[in-house]
């Protein structure tokens, strides 16, 4: 996983770059609520276009997400999700209360990567 | 039940969440010999990883255990069978309700059996308590081949 923050907007993009299932959810949800606690960022955005596959464990990660960063004031948003990974997002619901950007998140010239 | 498969194959592992990406990937391989497409193969798969991490985080807990998974296949249709010797669910037609979870504390989304049964066409749950679960799923694949073979038919016609 990457990710990088934009001071300006105050944006924290996390860009994962492997499958979505139970362990990878384990493994990460540590490291985003750490960078989110770090950054109180005012949007977060997910980018999608590194990964393939997601399950059901990558809804329960991102409403977890959503969940703290509304509790520091900021909002969650994904970009770049394929089409089977669109068919679960539209699914369970999720797009309602974490939408999809279509928006390319700013230059990553600016952005400081960790 | 048709017992005529033309392929079968069947696989072991312990309850480790670092093996979902290897059921799945392994069902995946073996069904391509049907041409399935690719929307196909993304639902099995997904239905295999949920089948298979429910008897790794639900069915064994903190302890280890041995998934078995087991794929067949006849000429257009998959046949999966996901099963464990863990817990046991206590009441199956509530455990399938979308949403609901009993690990809310591990961020489950309680979503698992809602999107094995939209991805596959059938899907059937078998458990007992204290003795373990087993998830049977179908799925028909319209394959590549075929749907190659009606566009070339129509096309045919159209000329
Ligand atoms: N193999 C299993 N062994 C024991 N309990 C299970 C098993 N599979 C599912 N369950 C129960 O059914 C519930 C619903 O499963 P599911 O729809 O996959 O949601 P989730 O996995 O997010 O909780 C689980 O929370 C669990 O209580
Ligand atoms: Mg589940």
């Amino acid at each position: 996983m990457e990710s990088f923050f934009q001071k300006e907007d105050k944006q924290l993009v996390f860009k994962i770059n492997e499958d979505i299932d139970e362990y990878c959810a384990q493994k990460i949800r540590r490291r985003l609520d750490n960078e989110i606690e770090r950054y109180m960022p005012k949007e977060i955005i997910f980018d999608f276009s590194n990964v393939s596959f997601m399950d059901s464990a990558g809804i329960g990660l991102l409403i977890g997400r959503y969940k703290f960063a509304r509790m520091l004031g900021g909002n969650v948003k994904v970009s770049n999700i394929n089409t089977s990974i669109r068919k679960i997002f539209e699914m369970s619901g999720i797009l309602r209360i974490i939408p999809e950007t279509k928006e390319e998140y700013k230059n990553k010239k600016e952005v400081q990567y960790e | 039940m048709n017992n005529t498969y033309d392929n079968e194959m069947k696989i072991e592992f312990l309850s480790k969440s670092n093996n979902e990406a290897f059921a799945r990937i392994s069902v995946a391989a073996f069904i391509a010999q049907l041409d399935p497409t690719l929307e196909e193969i993304a639902d099995i798969k997904t239905a295999v990883s949920e089948a298979v991490t429910n008897s790794i985080i639900h069915g064994y807990e903190e302890k280890t255990g041995i998934v078995k998974l087991n794929c067949k296949i006849t000429k257009d249709e998959v046949f999966i069978e996901v099963s464990d010797s863990g817990k046991g669910i206590e009441n199956v037609e509530i455990a399938k309700q979308p949403l609901f979870t009993t690990k809310a504390n591990l961020e489950r989304s309680g979503m698992g059996f809602t999107i094995m049964e939209s991805f596959m066409d059938d899907v059937q749950v078998e458990s007992v308590l204290g003795i373990g679960t087993k998830v049977t799923m179908k799925k028909k694949i319209k394959n590549n081949s075929q749907e190659e073979e009606k566009i070339a038919i129509t096309t045919r016609r159209e000329a």
